[in-house]
């Protein structure tokens, strides 16, 4: 019985000093609540509701402006959609069954392989494959209506006449961003990861960072909080030498509250 | 064809069957490229499919009191916990009966038999516990049970059939085991061993495939609607690195509690030869935990790797956001496995005279694991005030810092498992003194062996981790792990052609090992359980507010997820009430040999 006690006795300690460390040893971050739901009404949207739905997920969740920038020349861009899409149709190395801008648009979004752009196919592939993803997969997945919102979105920035539909079966697009007030992030890497922040800046902070935007490593050492902030308010205030202007997006002055920017402001003014 | 020849093509076959079910992913059911696109496209066009339903928070049934989630939780975990155990002991069981039959030494026989004993009474337990799992889902989550039930209604009604199969299996290979005992009959016992196998394997590949689906789920089309077939969704994204994973986890945790077994019986044994038996058994079963638990670092990294591959979001979530700290609390687990499970071998080496040799090098050794346990334990980023920011010049420690990241981890995980081997290297040692020509020239090229595999493993975790773009950097760990299990095979090898034939310098006396070596054996244990339950828990976690990844959501009041110390609480809750009924199931083996004749109650002895 004494030995029982004993091992009982010990394998408590054990999970009691488990439990202690868990509890004190690491910062308790809570977690920011799941994001609401929101469930559009197609029905009552506009198509210029429409096409700026699609600007938003092309700027934010899909990803896209990551690589469709004139900065970093990742991707083909797509400005000049009504010149180049009849040449591709028409191009021997066209394997796809589009026939005409927004199909072509779609079918590049979901089989990005059936025309790859010369150039920009995937490393010793001879430009046979594409690097880019199949928005309905992944971490991006797309629904049907928001892949054709940003169809809508890049055929009205282009000038041409916007020939996608509506889906009227509302119930078959939600979208699941945040919509409304959120709550504030609890962490500046958690901002990170929502606003994609290494896509384009070496932070620190993951394993592949991108470098279409400035090192921010030490930034600390170089820039004061005033500049740090009026760079996050205005990009285009200050360009760094040897990158181009409009390539960050303009508007986190509306996207952050007040107490996240001062958050990023802190953390950035503190890598030395 | 002979009955012999027949059972072993029947082994084969099964084994080939296994074979079967590791080939990877044709990528009809995941992710990206042109199959995926045609499905999408496909899809489309396909008018049905089963639509993930869109509930509310007053969809789930509430019973006042009782938290949903956590009930889920922890009759979840128990179930694997059990499940686990009775999955990999008879794994062992098989293999130490092979090994009995190979050498015909019968303390293998005795101890496989008193292995699958202990898993008998847990067996019915873990059985118990999955339908309290299966009752809890379709009280509190009827939606996700039914949606869940409708994509995968094959494989569950086969996995219940399966049951019979792996019942039947136990209960022939535990009470024929003295029956079916020499020449062609161990044979027939040995290929039962493999059905039983067979079958526990097939099961948790079905379980798998299911949990796996809600992580990276497979066949849905781009309205979120699932219209693949059952196999497409059972052979999704993360389905096989969760296989390999939890085989290796199995073996390694099976080993573990075993050893916490015969660690209470040996420290119960009152005489010499029942001390030395479990002495014995505790050994073996150390050996083949440490034996599993090698490799499982690697089987992590490749689950963590396609993780990434399947969803970067939820790579980063994983690794990078929200459950970054947890990776510290596991740092702290690893770090107490491998250091138990080497001082084990340590306190072992007092079983002979001869050991004595090698003690000097053992505080190199400690020194060197609790280094690199220290690496791994050393954040990347420290959460801090503003005023401590800037005290430390940044988020990062100026030279501590760099140890935050993957190479160094990398690095770190690699010399701990070399630096383990090398503690088993020299308690095989301990015992015997080499008798062949070439000892100097063969620990030479050990040393050798060593020292250029710890410099690779530097050179590539420095200079490919530090100096190098991503892709490199991530790409070094492959050549870490490939030359941590090179050397380990190669001196291994070299060792047991060294000690071919090596003269016993001082005998091994089984049982002459001191107490606190047993206590090693109940941290192991203790240490493994928690561990699972916490890994078990980032595993569902990374999963946040969706029942199936961006497909179904859960919209529960317990949808959120909730601190680390919330979630140590609930699996140091869950350890304790497992560690109980282990407790139960051990005592319940040790009752089932006791036999009492009470005096005078029958009528004849009234007589």
């Amino acid at each position: 019985m004494k030995i029982f006690a004993a091992v009982i006795l010990f394998s408590l300690a054990t999970i009691g000093f488990f439990t202690w460390f868990s509890n004190f040893g690491i910062p308790q971050v809570t977690p920011a609540p799941p994001p609401k739901e929101e469930v559009l009404d197609l029905g009552a949207m506009t198509m210029d509701q429409f096409a700026a739905l699609g600007e938003r997920i092309f700027n934010g969740r899909g990803t896209c402006k990551l690589c469709h920038n004139p900065v970093g020349g990742r991707a083909p861009l797509l400005d000049k959609i009504g010149e180049v899409v009849p040449t591709r149709l028409n191009a021997e190395n066209y394997k796809g069954k589009a026939s005409d801008v927004e199909s072509y648009l779609y079918e590049s979004m979901v089989d990005s392989s059936a025309y790859v752009v010369a150039g920009f196919g995937k490393a010793g592939t001879n430009d046979t494959v594409s690097p880019m993803p199949n928005v309905t997969g992944g971490s991006i997945k797309l629904s049907d209506a928001e892949i054709k919102s940003v169809i809508a979105y890049l055929q009205k920035s282009n000038g041409l006449e916007i020939t996608v539909e509506i889906p009227k079966d509302a119930e078959a697009a939600p979208e699941t961003d945040e919509a409304g007030p959120r709550e504030p992030f609890a962490t500046v890497e958690d901002m990170f990861t929502e606003f994609a922040c290494v896509g384009c800046h070496k932070l620190g902070v993951g394993e592949e960072e991108g470098d279409i935007g400035p090192d921010l490593r030490q930034i600390g050492t170089l820039r004061d909080r005033d500049y740090l902030r009026r760079s996050l308010l205005d990009p285009n205030a200050d360009i760094a030498k040897g990158f181009e202007p409009d390539a960050m997006p303009p508007d986190y002055g509306q996207q952050l509250y007040a107490v996240e920017l001062e958050m990023i402001v802190d953390h950035l003014a503190g890598l030395k | 064809m002979t009955p012999r020849r027949a059972f072993r093509l029947l082994g084969t076959l099964l084994l080939l069957a296994f074979i079967f079910c590791l080939v990877p992913p044709d990528g009809t059911g995941t992710g990206s490229g042109a199959a995926l696109a045609q499905q999408s496209a496909d899809a489309q066009t396909a008018a049905t499919g089963i639509a993930a339903p869109k509930l509310t928070a007053e969809d789930y049934p509430t019973i006042a009191g009782v938290n949903a989630r956590v009930v889920v939780w922890l009759a979840a975990q128990l179930h694997l916990w059990f499940a686990a155990f009775v999955l990999a002991v008879p794994i062992f069981v098989f293999i130490i009966e092979a090994i009995g039959m190979w050498s015909r030494d019968r303390r293998y026989d005795d101890m496989a038999y008193e292995f699958i004993k202990i898993s008998i009474a847990a067996y019915s337990l873990t059985a118990v516990l999955g339908g309290l799992l299966v009752f809890s889902l379709i009280v509190f989550y009827p939606h996700l049970t039914q949606y869940l039930g409708a994509i995968f209604k094959e494989t569950m009604f086969y996995y219940a059939l399966l049951f019979f199969v792996e019942s039947a299996a136990l209960y022939l290979y535990y009470y024929g085991w003295h029956w079916l005992q020499g020449g062609f009959r161990k044979w027939v016992h040995l290929t039962i061993g493999l059905l039983l196998n067979a079958a526990g394997t097939t099961l948790m590949f079905l379980a798998n495939g299911w949990l796996t689906f809600m992580m990276s789920p497979a066949g849905i089309d781009p309205s979120g609607a699932f219209t693949g077939d059952v196999w497409t969704a059972l052979h999704n994204h993360l389905w096989n690195p969760i296989n390999i994973h939890r085989m290796v986890a199995n073996v390694a945790y099976g080993g573990s509690i075993v050893g916490a077994y015969a660690a209470f019986k040996f420290l119960s044994a009152s005489g010499a030869k029942e001390k030395a038996h479990y002495d014995w058994m505790g050994y073996t079963a150390n050996f083949i935990a440490i034996c599993a638990l090698l490799p499982l670092p690697f089987a992590g990294y490749y689950l963590a790797a396609e993780i990434y591959a399947y969803s970067q979001q939820m790579g980063i979530t994983l690794m990078g956001g929200i459950f970054a700290w947890l990776f510290i609390i596991q740092a702290v687990l690893i770090g107490t496995l491998f250091l138990s499970a080497n001082y084990y071998l340590w306190c072992g080496m007092a079983r002979s005279e001869g050991a004595a040799r090698y003690y000097p090098y053992i505080k190199y050794i400690a020194v060197v694991l609790i280094g690199a346990f220290l690496v791994w334990f050393t954040p990347h980023t420290l959460v801090l005030t503003n005023e401590e920011l800037k005290a430390l010049g940044g988020p990062y420690h100026k030279y501590l810092g760099p140890l935050g990241i993957m190479p160094a981890k990398n690095t770190a995980v690699n010399v701990m498992i070399l630096f383990t081997a090398l503690s088993f290297l020299l308690y095989r040692r301990a015992n015997r003194v080499v008798t062949v020509p070439w000892e100097k020239a063969g620990n030479a090229v050990q040393v050798a062996l060593f020292s250029a595999g710890i410099v690779n493993i530097f050179f590539l975790g420095i200079y490919h981790g530090y100096f190098t773009n991503t892709v490199y950097k991530v790409a070094s760990s492959i050549p870490q792990v490939i030359t941590t299990l090179v050397v380990i095979a190669v001196s291994i090898l070299i060792d047991a052609m060294m000690y071919r034939g090596a003269k016993e310098v001082a005998p091994l006396r089984w049982g002459r090992v001191p107490d606190r070596a047993q206590y090693a054996l109940f941290l192991l244990a203790v240490a493994f359980t928690w561990l699972m339950g916490l890994m078990g828990y980032i595993r569902s976690g990374i999963r946040q507010h969706w029942h199936v990844v961006g497909v179904f959501r859960d919209n529960s009041p317990d949808a959120f997820t909730p601190t680390l110390g919330y979630a140590a609480n609930v699996v140091s809750v869950g350890t304790m009430i497992f560690m109980a009924m282990v407790i139960f199931v051990f005592w319940l083996s040790q009752i089932s040999g006791v036999k009492r004749e009470p005096d005078g109650y029958w009528k004849e002895q009234r007589a």
